[in-house]
């Protein structure tokens, strides 16, 4: 049985609890590739990318379907090495390096059906070491934070799309990189969910700031979420254009994406993602 | 409980119906044999219960054949999966061997292990070894492969080792194949068991099974395989209890 709970949306449900376990306090990464290249045998995937996040900052990675954005992401997050070029995660260039820093969240949640929600979300944590009784007390902490109070032993299935993304991301924070890589996070939900999760998001990132590189086939969730926008071609993947988000994150996310200036930007985005498809 | 009532109904009626034949001459005539070699239901039962410690004796030989049987079958192709998993030359290396070491037939090895091992329990407990491996090694390999990748690339990222990775992902998603194994494998494992048996044995089922044939103790005959079909429904049985205790998830 599917069960949901409101998610909190609001910065303020946030602010003021302490970060997320080595989270909020770790050292802070910045993401750079330079001529990025990348061939699947005969098919080239990537064909020269250049892009800079800040530390803490959070890069939005906008394309056609199948051109290769989750390649990318990959070879960002340490997962495969770039077939030329070079990628740099906090200072590591070498694919131990980055995958020490970054903290990769798949398209799908991946919560492991045999596991408790608690124990999904310490995952990180036990492959580390800490003992379950531990590792189950630090993520314990956070199941309120993230809406999901009562819910700890939970199985996967009985949770709902969104309850099941949010385990994910306490996943993904609970392992204390740097570097958040999301990949089309939001992609299995709703429009109403995907919303909540949005504006969720945004408040996640206020209280406990990351890196973060972003791919998602939604413009204006890209636009919302990131400071800047990257849009890619089609494969073999370029970068076509790079644009600055009006209003990154903004507390009420329903009024920023419909202001003036917002959907200038959006326009301008689904522009160059319509030259790159052709 | 409710699940068992109509098949339980069914057996009853059928049960009744050959006692019914049975005592009335009609089943022996219909078969063309004499009235001893077809015994009734009742008369199985009362040869069960008179013979209740020759046949608990030897009921006990053959179950440790098949449970300690089973369980090295079990041992080795769940590590001969694992392995077979972690190296990439070992599985192209064995696993047509492993498809193919089916093809030989248990007739053969059962009596060679005989001339080899003796009368011991060894070649009996090796015969139903060999029936039990190849299922649960087979499904074993084919649940570890059915994996998501992306599954991997998540526990990765989470600085998980590969044994971490085996550990937490891989032996849990091939848990339900291996119990598909499992069950295949304790079906054969009493055959297996009464075939080494009848190979080069002094005791158990299978061996009973055989005098009574040879003196036509029919009744006895048929309460032995009786006794063994519950040791067959029983291993059964426990599987399916464990599976549900264990698998919790599907």
């Amino acid at each position: 049985m599917r069960q949901d709970t409101k998610v909190a949306t609001r910065t303020e449900d946030f602010a003021g609890a302490e970060a997320s376990p080595a989270g909020g306090n770790s050292p802070a990464a910045a993401v750079s590739v330079r001529g990025l290249e990348h061939s699947y045998g005969e098919l080239r995937a990537i064909d020269r990318c250049d892009l800079e996040v800040p530390a803490h900052g959070v890069l939005g990675i906008v394309g056609p379907s199948g051109c290769g954005k989750s390649t990318l992401l990959e070879l960002i997050s340490g997962l495969q090495q770039p077939g030329a070029g070079e990628v740099e995660v906090g200072g590591a260039r070498d694919r131990g390096g980055r995958l020490a820093r970054c903290a990769f969240m798949p398209q799908r949640d991946m919560l492991l059906p045999w596991l408790a929600a608690i124990d999904n979300a310490a995952l990180a944590l036990r492959n580390r070491g800490v003992r379950r009784g531990p590792a189950r007390k630090e993520v314990g902490r956070l199941f309120e934070r993230f809406g999901l109070a009562g819910f700890e032993r939970a199985r996967p299935a009985e949770l709902s799309g969104g309850m099941r993304q949010r385990v994910a991301f306490l996943r993904t924070l609970v392992s204390g990189k740097p570097v958040l890589a999301l990949d089309e996070p939001f992609a299995s939900l709703d429009a109403i969910t995907r919303a909540e999760m949005q504006g969720w998001l945004a408040g996640a990132l206020k209280a406990d700031p990351r890196t973060v590189v972003l791919v998602t086939h939604d413009v204006e969730e890209a636009l919302y979420l990131s400071d800047r926008v990257a849009v890619l071609s089609s494969r073999p993947a370029r970068v076509v254009e790079q644009l600055s988000a009006p209003a990154p994150r903004a507390p009420d996310r329903d009024a920023a994406v419909t202001t003036t200036e917002f959907v200038a930007v959006r326009e301008r985005a689904m522009a160059a993602l319509h030259r790159g498809s052709r | 409980m409710k699940r068992w009532a109509l098949p339980g109904l069914v057996l009853a009626a059928l049960i009744g119906l050959w006692q019914v034949a049975a005592s009335s001459g009609a089943l022996a005539s219909v078969l063309g044999l004499e009235d001893f070699l077809v015994p009734s239901p009742a008369e199985i039962a009362s040869a069960l219960w008179e013979n209740r410690s020759l046949l608990a004796e030897n009921a006990w030989v053959t179950l440790q054949e098949i449970l300690l049987g089973f369980l090295c079958g079990l041992a080795a192709g769940l590590g001969f999966a694992v392995l077979l998993r972690l190296s990439n030359t070992l599985r192209r290396a064995f696993y047509p061997l492993m498809v193919a070491s089916q093809a030989i037939p248990i007739l053969v090895i059962a009596p060679i292990l005989l001339v080899w091992f003796g009368f011991g329990i060894g070649p009996k407990l090796a015969v139903v070894a060999l029936i039990c491996f190849f299922p649960i090694a087979v499904n074993a390999a084919d649940g570890l492969r059915s994996v998501d990748p992306e599954a991997t690339k998540m526990m990765r990222t989470l600085d998980a080792s590969r044994w971490q990775v085996l550990w937490r992902v891989e032996a849990p998603t091939a848990l339900p194949f291996v119990f598909s194994g499992a069950r295949i494998a304790a079906t054969f494992a009493p055959i297996a068991a009464i075939f080494g048996e009848w190979v080069g044995a002094d005791s158990g089922l299978g061996v009973l099974i055989r005098l009574d044939s040879a003196q036509l103790e029919t009744a006895r005959m048929f309460a032995a395989a009786a006794v063994l079909t519950a040791i067959a429904l029983g291993l059964f049985g426990l599987l399916a209890l464990a599976e549900r205790r264990i698998v919790t998830w599907r």
